[in-house]
Order: C-alpha cells, then sequence, then structure tokens
C-alpha cells in the first residue's frame, strides 16, 4: 500500500474529499452570507436555520407529498427564498438604518425561532434522506472508491458558486447590484428599484442555503441542529476570506474545507478546533482577512 | 444615510428615578428569599450580574461580544474543578475562576479587537465556540457529564454555606460588588474614555487615546466580572456543564441586556429577571424556551430597542436641573 508521511493514500484521499464535501457547503452558505452583507450590511445569523430548512423542506416533500430529489433541488431554493423574501419585507427592511447588529441580532432570533420549530415537531433526532438512485453507488477511480453523490456535491456546488460568481460580475442585474454596494442612493436616483433589489438579494442568499440545505440532506442526516453549529464555522470562514469579494468567500470556503480534512488524517482530536486556529493566525498576520479590503 | 448606532438608541437616565430603582431594588433583595424560593433568586443574581459584565462592553464600549459565555461557563469549569480535584475553599475557587477568565479574556480580546463592529462580533462567536469544543474534549471538563458534585464548604472557614440562607446572603454580596465594580469602572475617568470610544472611536484615537488598549482592558474586566458570575453560579448549583459555554448562552446574555435595556446600570438585571424568570416558567408548561427567546428577541429588535428600563427612562417626565 503506498503511504505518504506514514499514512496509507486511501485513507489520505478519503478524508481529503470528506474535507472537499464539508467545503463545498462552507464555500456555498459563505458565498451566500457575502452576497447579503455586500448589499444589506447584514451578518445573516439565519443562514445556518436556512440551510437546515431547505433540506427539511426537501424531506417534507419527499414523505408527505412524494416529491423526489430533482424537483426538490428546483423546488427548495424557491421556498427558501419565497421565505427569505417575506422576511426581508416584513422586518429586515425596517433594520437598514440602524447599527448593522441590530440585524444580526434579528437574524439571531429568527434563527433560535426556526429552529424551535422544528426541534418542539421533530425532535433533535437525525432523519435519513436516501441517494436519488441515479448516484447511487459509487465509481472506483483505481486509486480510490468515489460515492457518486459526494462527486455529485463537489460538482454542483462548484457549479452553484461559479454560476453565481457569473450572475453578480457578468450579468446586467449583477452590475446594478454592485453599483448598488457601492452607491444606493445614486444607483436609485438612475432609476434602480433598489428596495426591490435588496429584496432579491436577500432572497438570493437564502436560495443558496437552502439549495445547499437539500444537497447537503442526503449527506448528513435532516435534523433541526445540523445549520446551527455550522453556521458558526461558516462565520469564522467568513473572518478569513474577508467579506469583500465573492471569489474570496468561495475559495477559503473550500480551502478551509481541505484544511479540515487534512487534521482529521493527521491529528483528529483538532479537527473541530483549526478553522478557527487559522482564524486566529490570520487575524494576528493579516487581520483584514485573506481577501478583505477593509477592516 | 444617518445610522442609528446601538447606544444612540439609549435613553438618559433620570438620576433620582435611578438611585429610588436601586434602593428599593435592593430591599427587595434581602427580603426575596424569605418569600421565594432562594435558590432561583441566586440563580436570578447570577445571571444579573453576568449581564451587567456583558453591558459593561456593550453598552460603555459599544462592543457586541457574542462569545461571553466561554467566559461564564469556562470559570464554572475552573472553579467547580479547583474545589473538587484540589479541594479549595470557595473564595479562593470563585476568584480564580474569575482570573481563569480574566486571562481567557485576555487571549479572545487581543485577537477580536483587531477587527470593528460585526466582524469582531463574529470572532469573539467563533473564539468561543472553540472552546466549546475544547471543553467537549479535554478530560477535566468530564464532557457530556460536566463536572458533578461540587462542594459548597466553608466561607473563610467560618460561615457554612450549606446553609442556603448563608449562601443566598454570599451569592447578593457578590452581586453588589460586582455590580458596585461596573458602576465604578463606568463611572472613573476611564470610563468616560469607554464612552468617547462609543461615540466616536476615530475621534478617540485622534485626541491620542490608544483605543486598542482601552477596549482590550474593558474586553478583559467583562470577562472577569462574567466570570465572577459563572463561577459563583457553579458554587450554587454545584456543578459545572457544558450548557454554560455553548453559544445559546452567549445569546441568553444579550438577550436579556437587550430586553432591559442596553447602557442602563439597572437594564441588565432587570432584563435577566425576566428572562430566567420566564424560563423558569415555560419549563413546565412544555413550550419550547427557544421559540420564545428568539420571539422575544426579534420584538426587541423591531419596535423595543431601548428596553424596559430604557423606556421607562425616556417616558419619565423630566425635572428641569436647578441652576
Amino acid at each position: 500500500m503506498t503511504m505518504i508521511f506514514g499514512i496509507p493514500i486511501q485513507a489520505l484521499l478519503g478524508q481529503l474529499l470528506v474535507g472537499l464535501i464539508n467545503g463545498s457547503f462552507y464555500a456555498m452558505l459563505s458565498l451566500g452570507l457575502a452576497v447579503i452583507f455586500g448589499l444589506l450590511r447584514i451578518i445573516n445569523f439565519a443562514h445556518g436555520a436556512l440551510y437546515m430548512l431547505g433540506a427539511f423542506i426537501g424531506y417534507l416533500l419527499l414523505v408527505h407529498l412524494g416529491i423526489g430529489y430533482w424537483p426538490a433541488l428546483v423546488l427548495v431554493p424557491l421556498i427558501v427564498a419565497l421565505f427569505g423574501m417575506a422576511v426581508e419585507r416584513l422586518a429586515l427592511s425596517r433594520l437598514y438604518r440602524l447599527d448593522p447588529l441590530y440585524g444580526l441580532l434579528f437574524t439571531f432570533g429568527l434563527a433560535l425561532v426556526i429552529e424551535g420549530v422544528f426541534r418542539y415537531y421533530y425532535g433533535v433526532s437525525g432523519n435519513p434522506y436516501a441517494v436519488p438512485a441515479l448516484l447511487a453507488g459509487g465509481t472506483n477511480l483505481g486509486f480510490m472508491f468515489l460515492p457518486n453523490y459526494r462527486g455529485w456535491v463537489v460538482v454542483a456546488s462548484l457549479i452553484v458558486c461559479i454560476g453565481t460568481w457569473l450572475l453578480i460580475e457578468k450579468t446586467r442585474l449583477g452590475s446594478y447590484l454592485r453599483a448598488a454596494t457601492e452607491n444606493p442612493e445614486l444607483v436609485q436616483a438612475f432609476g434602480v428599484n433598489v428596495p426591490l433589489l435588496l429584496t432579491l438579494t436577500y432572497g438570493l442568499g437564502a436560495a443558496l442555503a437552502g439549495l445547499a440545505g437539500i444537497l447537503a440532506a442526503p449527506v448528513y442526516q435532516v435534523s433541526p441542529l445540523m445549520g446551527s453549529d455550522l453556521i458558526i464555522v461558516v462565520f469564522a470562514v467568513v473572518v478569513v476570506g474577508g467579506m469583500g469579494s465573492i471569489l474570496g468567500a468561495i475559495v477559503t470556503g473550500y480551502m478551509l474545507g481541505l484544511a479540515e480534512g487534512m487534521t482529521k488524517v493527521f491529528y483528529p482530536e483538532a479537527s473541530n478546533l483549526v478553522v478557527f486556529v487559522i482564524m486566529a493566525i490570520i487575524l494576528l498576520l493579516r487581520p483584514a482577512g485573506l481577501f478583505g479590503r477593509d477592516a | 444615510m444617518s445610522e442609528a448606532t446601538l447606544h444612540q438608541e439609549r435613553a438618559v437616565a433620570s438620576v433620582r428615578l435611578e438611585r429610588a430603582m436601586i434602593a428599593l431594588g435592593i430591599l427587595a433583595l434581602i427580603a426575596a428569599p424569605f418569600v421565594v424560593y432562594p435558590i432561583f433568586v441566586m440563580k436570578m443574581l447570577c445571571f444579573a450580574l453576568f449581564a451587567c459584565a456583558f453591558n459593561l462592553l456593550l453598552g460603555y464600549t459599544g462592543l457586541l461580544s457574542f462569545g461571553h459565555a466561554a467566559f461564564f461557563g469556562g470559570a464554572a469549569y475552573f472553579c467547580a474543578y479547583a474545589v473538587k480535584a484540589w479541594g479549595w475553599p470557595p473564595e479562593a475557587a470563585i476568584l480564580l475562576g474569575a482570573a481563569g477568565a480574566a486571562g481567557m479574556g485576555l487571549v479572545m480580546g487581543f485577537l477580536a479587537i483587531r477587527r470593528q463592529g460585526i466582524y469582531f462580533s463574529m470572532i469573539t462567536l467563533a473564539l468561543a465556540q472553540m472552546f466549546y469544543f475544547f471543553c467537549v474534549q479535554a478530560p477535566f471538563t468530564e464532557g457530556e457529564d460536566g463536572i458533578q458534585g461540587v462542594a459548597r464548604g466553608t466561607l473563610f472557614g467560618i460561615v457554612d454555606l450549606n446553609v442556603t440562607m448563608n449562601m443566598y446572603f454570599f451569592v447578593l454580596a457578590v452581586f453588589l460588588i460586582g455590580v458596585f465594580a461596573v458602576w465604578r469602572i463606568v463611572n472613573s475617568p476611564f470610563g468616560m474614555i469607554l464612552r468617547s470610544i462609543r461615540e466616536n472611536e476615530n475621534r478617540a484615537i485622534s485626541l491620542g487615546y490608544s483605543v486598542g488598549r482601552y477596549k482590550l482592558a474593558a474586553f478583559v474586566m467583562s470577562a472577569a466580572l462574567a466570570g465572577l458570575a459563572g463561577a459563583t453560579k457553579a458554587i450554587v448549583f454545584q456543578f459545572a456543564t457544558l450548557t454554560d459555554v455553548t453559544w445559546q448562552m452567549s445569546g441568553e446574555v444579550i438577550l436579556m441586556t437587550l430586553l432591559g435595556g442596553i447602557g442602563t446600570m439597572v437594564g441588565p438585571v432587570v432584563g435577566a429577571g425576566l428572562v430566567v424568570g420566564l424560563e423558569n416558567t415555560l419549563a413546565t408548561s412544555g413550550f419550547p424556551v427557544t421559540i420564545a427567546t428568539g420571539l422575544i428577541f426579534m420584538v426587541c429588535v423591531l419596535i423595543f430597542r431601548r428596553g424596559i428600563v430604557g423606556e421607562v427612562y425616556a417616558r419619565w417626565p423630566r425635572v428641569p436641573a436647578k441652576a
């Protein structure tokens, strides 16, 4: 058996794959956070709850309505986006003129409520969500065995991340969005409906979280608690990357996922801590974050 | 676009009103254990001190820490461990807890003050979560069980804390000393500089204050007092568990301060009393606590940003100052 640093290469690659999967979710979630923060100046604490909501809606669609994975992949982000847009219209839009910390506190409360409701009705134990038939089984790559679904998650998250990046950087809507980030009053004066843009942006961020949730459902168990622990790690990712750049959020997400996977191989006890340790080191060396423009 | 910051919503206290409330409050607390279940009041007092310590940072320095549970729960672990493993007397163990929390505050604060605003909050949250994971794995915390069966011991070798009333008045004394410390800090020249940082950080810098050092000092003091509260709670309840280091606990202390009134002396105490009372009521009703706390959070942020005490101050008819 081939060994690298005294570790069998299969084990190493296996953990790297796990790291890449986690990194995919970090990337999608920190991307959504960065999109929302860029325009709304709100840190969306409810992002983890929206991710959990996505997974749960997928699960409920399957159990109660018999709607399978592929339709859910479209329906779930739409439902979560509608929910997000309703929240933005009804509540968040009233907070824009206040300290951004109020947005953090409001979404924190929202996260507690969403999580509390699902905990109340479904308990804390996980519910399994079967891998879709098309992606069941695995492929032998010669040097390792790759479960098909996991490969799909990595590919899908890459498509989503690149797609979102293109949407923001290369389309007309994206250019409005970037302009509104720089100077909302001026963009409004040019006749762009900025409040609508804000609502759509929150919807987009929520849809990304919901999509990550339904993608995660077959990998992890669908449980009310799946979002809250993840979101704090994603916050650390965001601190490392700096929220100034969309690309930065994506790259940092994958990098930290891989770093976590590597740590699981060499020093498993620290795998929960490694993202936070990296955050502390980055804060010491480069306080604005790897891709950040302002402190 | 002018942004109303967290502290600008705060109302200025009428001095007479605040004094009257404090005097009445102290009398009520002395009478309380004869009327209400003393353990419950002790729990309220520990959380009230925790919220006051937190408010020193949020209300008077303008820093929103999302990681204060690390100091509260961390100190509880240090204190419980010192009593159980080394047989320390309660007063020494509590001081050790507070000192440990101060040390953690120094490290966390040093990292967190490198960024401002919302990033500061996220960094404190992430570092506290790191401490939580550390506590889950470290052997000395005894994992999911926590440190159980911590002896209350004898205070200064004279007062037996197993007697409920002795315990109560000891907790009340710790609480009053802690709150007095916050009050002294806030109303000292040092506190004035903290307030100037809160009002306008750039101006404070241009006036020549090393803002970073003042923020760090405030952070350490707040952490130490939060630790004092957590360590005392460990002695009262005779255990230290993971619950006190979770992010939910960090959220709870924010809620107490927000509900009572950010930047008021009395507000966090009122808020802590209400939140602890509410949780006690809900615990028997079967309605999930997290939903209730989440809803209160949302309502407070949307329509009630001054908090209860802040609203009272804002509506109280002002007596014009005598010339």
